[in-house]
């Protein structure tokens, strides 16, 4: 160099890390309390409309007999939708993000904070409707619906790969309107399964009733699994 | 829109590494899969906004794509994916569950200057 300074390179630090290592370190310890206290907890995501709480609605009013049920539910604002749900008489909290597009581990952790999770079986977290932002924040759930109604397009769930990816079960909901919608069955299970071959697919209508005892007794096997595992892992409610 | 969030998170976990380190940050090296669902450009321009009169002002964002990968059982090889609608095998058609890559958001390295070196030489 002219003025006789020497170039240092910069130092180069490993780091190798998540950038969301924060919200899986909350999601971890959030898994670990809802483990011991035996909750069986769902994080369901779908687009605006697609029907996550008329499903919710019904699901805990008429599960209501036999568990005991609470949820969250985000929403960017208003409480409308706890208010809904409410009426089914469990416990519901609405969690306002704000301008937040996604629920985030902290939020659950705070919501649930004063909660006796021991006296609940079955907790739904009910995301902000999207199908982008809430695929890469764990929430602790054991798993992860995604809904689709009969009237979304059947190739919808190719154009959201990453959720689709992250998803245990996918809901086809609003199955009363199929026809109308001339809705394709086989193709909307192709497209599911492309980007997750082994995802449970169920079919419903909230409205009709129809399909919903699958969905009940996928709830009712998941809650026992989850309470069995809980007591063999020494756990006692 | 949720790569304002993520950009924070990165914002902080860097400030966290370089806690109590005369440093300047030249660099940073991200690894970004295809499915992480992360949009890069956003990502960018987030980062510019959180990094706003922090002492990461100015720092480059280095972010290296990660198509998807998946282990096809069929050929018994490791195959890397074009796009994101599926998860087929390119060689054989096989659907594969089991991936390999593709989903990093991983902060990878920094390069750093020391500050009083610079100083000296500067």
């Amino acid at each position: 160099m002219a003025d006789g300074t020497v170039l240092v390179p910069p130092r180069i630090l490993e780091l190798r890390q998540n950038i969301l290592k924060k919200n899986d370190l909350l999601a971890r310890d959030l898994r670990q309390r809802f483990a011991e206290a035996g909750v069986y907890v769902l994080n369901l995501v779908s687009g605006p409309g697609a029907g996550k709480t008329r499903l919710l609605q019904r699901t805990l009013t008429e599960l209501a007999p036999e568990f005991h049920m609470a949820t969250l539910v985000g929403d960017l604002a208003t409480q409308n939708d706890a208010r809904r749900l409410q009426e089914s008489g469990t416990t519901v909290r609405q969690i306002e993000t704000g301008t937040l597009c996604h629920l985030e581990a902290e939020m659950v952790a705070s919501y649930v904070q004063d909660w006796n999770l021991a006296e609940i079986d079955l907790l739904f977290i009910e995301n902000v409707g999207n199908l982008v932002c809430p695929s890469s924040y764990d929430l602790g759930e054991d798993g992860r619906v995604v809904l689709f109604s009969t009237t979304d397009g059947e190739d919808k769930p190719l154009k959201y790969p990453t959720l689709i990816n992250s998803a245990d079960l996918a809901i086809i909901s609003k199955l009363d309107l199929a026809e109308a919608a001339e809705f394709d069955h086989a193709a909307m299970h192709r497209a599911l399964r492309e980007m997750r071959p082994d995802i449970k697919i169920l079919e419903l209508s909230a409205k009709t009733g129809e399909g919903l005892e699958a969905w009940y007794s996928h709830l009712r096997s998941s809650i026992e699994a989850k309470k069995e595992a809980s007591h063999v892992s020494g756990n006692p409610r | 829109m949720h790569e304002l969030s993520v950009a924070s998170d990165l914002l902080e976990l860097v400030q966290a590494e370089l806690k109590g380190q005369e440093v300047q940050v030249e660099s940073i090296h991200l690894k970004l899969g295809v499915l992480a669902g992360v949009v890069k450009e956003a990502l960018e321009f987030s980062f510019e906004v959180v990094t706003q009169r922090t002492e990461l002002a100015g720092a480059k964002l280095l972010i290296e794509d990660v198509p998807l990968g998946i282990y096809c059982l069929n050929c018994k090889a490791e195959k890397v994916l074009e796009g994101v609608q599926s998860l087929r095998c390119p060689e054989c058609g096989q659907l594969s569950g089991d991936i390999r890559q593709g989903k990093e958001l991983e902060l990878v390295t920094l390069a750093v200057r020391d500050l009083e070196r610079q100083e000296v030489y500067g």
